[in-house]
């Protein structure tokens, strides 16, 4: 780490999820083991395979008001209850415009307008259509709404990478601190995408579970029974802030954003790479960017997505880039997979572990696979040691996109 | 189908509140859209789109710059 690079700090958290419409009801859903996964009951299940997702707890169009929320995709929607959630938990800092950003990202964008706007379009014509059809559709929309909210003028950025966006997201917005274009970012990762067409089309793949008679039992990562992803919505947005500015505020800090590693695998368009050389990578370059080593990191909330190539792959690249002693948990087992919103949420969920010092187990992980030496945390949570801790968060997506974040305890 | 003028200032009041959060209450004949309801051009355009679903009549780009009061909206609908 250089030495007059500035340290990055996380000063709000954000969150609406399947397991709750905030941070804290989302964290106490998670300690307790919940999962946010129901049965859809849409006329249009007849026609997909799978047959259950983790909505959203909290209905975002309720929260917001309506004239607001008519004008918003769902996905634009989500990000801005929980960045507005974030900003609050921060203090609303106060920041020039001109040295306030956003990273936000989505993996899919506003996919929903754009196929309900296909239906209007079809059915009664082209002006027929709402003026806001392009705004909600667009994938850079919701980092376009919350620097609106906030009057943010250092840059609005929506970096894309599938699974990953949401991580890659955060570390875009360290690296916007840390070189000196803006003292407070607002960062993380969206996504509703719970639309029989994404559906069909990840079953198509072959990537979700089809445990259509067991909902709350399918998103079981490492298990050996495990059969694919479940599909997940919502946001998780956090507010990073150069430690002077938050200092010099009294800004509470809850940890510092210390390191972030990218790789990309070189391998294949979906499927992870078996060596798992791309994520130890990240996992690699992440350390070396926050000056840490292996054992300095006591958790790791993994991708750990509840498919049966990934999981094994990312856990033995743990074992080899970091050691097999950190404290490892899937949340997505309860949130299910919120695509390129994951990387944000798990990053909330990652800080959260750092501050409170206990790591929430992975439910229905009953049996695990061969060929795993690290720590699961699994059957019941689990407490951090004392002294000080670091944390990385892990996100991978379709397209051999590999992000590793690390945080550190304040 | 005729519909009467307090129908039509009726269900403009909905879809101005709907759209914008306006009291429709404040939705009454003499106002202007842009001076006295600050709606501007875009909205507008989502005012035209509602209207033409719930009262069943086209309202073209270059009519809808003319329409400047709720009681052009309203004498267009009637027409």
């Amino acid at each position: 780490m250089s030495a007059n690079r500035a340290r990055v700090v996380v000063t709000g958290l954000g969150a609406t999820t399947p397991l709750g419409g905030d941070v804290t009801s989302t964290w106490s859903a998670l300690l307790a083991g919940r999962s946010g996964v129901e049965s859809i009951t849409e006329d249009w299940v007849d026609s997909v395979p799978v047959k259950f997702a983790g909505m959203a707890a909290v209905d975002p169009a309720e929260v917001l008001p309506r004239p607001e929320a008519r004008r918003l995709d769902r996905s634009e929607q989500f990000a801005l209850v929980a960045a507005r959630e974030a900003w609050a938990d921060a203090g609303k800092p106060e920041v020039a415009p001109e040295r306030l950003g956003v990273v936000v990202s989505s993996g899919i964008g506003g996919i929903g307008t754009t196929l309900s706007a296909y239906d209007v379009f079809k059915e009664k014509g082209w002006n027929r259509l709402s003026p806001f059809t392009v705004p909600m559709l667009m994938p850079n929309g919701p980092a376009a709404w919350i620097g609106l909210d906030l009057g943010a003028m250092a840059g609005v950025h929506a970096t894309v990478s599938a699974c990953a966006s949401g991580a890659e997201a955060i570390g875009y917005a360290m690296d916007m601190i840390r070189s000196g274009r803006a003292d407070v970012v607002v960062a993380g990762g969206t996504e509703a995408a719970i639309h029989p067409l994404n559906i069909a089309a990840f079953a198509a793949a072959r990537a979700m579970s089809t445990r259509n008679d067991d909902p709350q039992g399918a998103s079981r990562p490492w298990d050996r029974e495990r059969d694919g992803f479940v599909l997940g919505e919502g946001a998780g947005i956090v507010v990073l802030e150069s430690e002077e500015h938050a200092r010099a505020r009294g800004a509470r800090i809850h940890a510092y954003a210390s390191g972030v590693g990218y790789s990309s695998d070189g391998h294949h368009i979906t499927q992870p790479e078996p060596e798992g050389r791309g994520i130890s990578m990240a996992m690699t370059m992440a350390l070396k960017d926050a000056g840490l080593s292996g054992q300095d990191i006591k958790h790791l909330n993994a991708h750990g997505t509840s498919t049966p190539a990934g999981d094994v792959i990312e856990v033995q690249a743990v074992a080899k880039a970091i050691g097999t002693h950190p404290l490892v948990t899937s949340t997505k087992s309860m949130t299910g997979h919120l695509l390129g919103g994951a990387g944000g949420i798990e990053s909330v969920f990652t800080v959260l572990a750092l501050r409170e010092r206990i790591v929430p187990a992975t439910i229905n992980l009953n049996n695990p696979d061969d060929g795993i030496e690290v720590d699961l945390v699994h059957g019941q949570s689990r407490a951090l040691p004392d002294g000080d801790l670091a944390a990385i968060n892990n996100s991978f997506g379709f397209g051999g996109h590999n992000v590793t974040v690390v945080f550190q305890g304040a | 189908m005729a519909v009467s003028e307090q129908e039509i200032l009726e269900g403009l009041g909905k879809i101005v509140n709907e759209i914008t959060g306006i009291p429709a209450s404040e939705v009454t004949p003499e106002k202007s859209f842009v001076d006295d309801l600050d709606i501007d051009s875009l909205s507008m355009v989502e005012i035209a789109v509602a209207a033409q679903d719930e009262f069943g009549v086209e309202i073209p780009d270059d009519q809808l710059k003319n329409l400047k009061t709720v009681k052009d909206v309203i004498n267009f609908i009637n027409a």
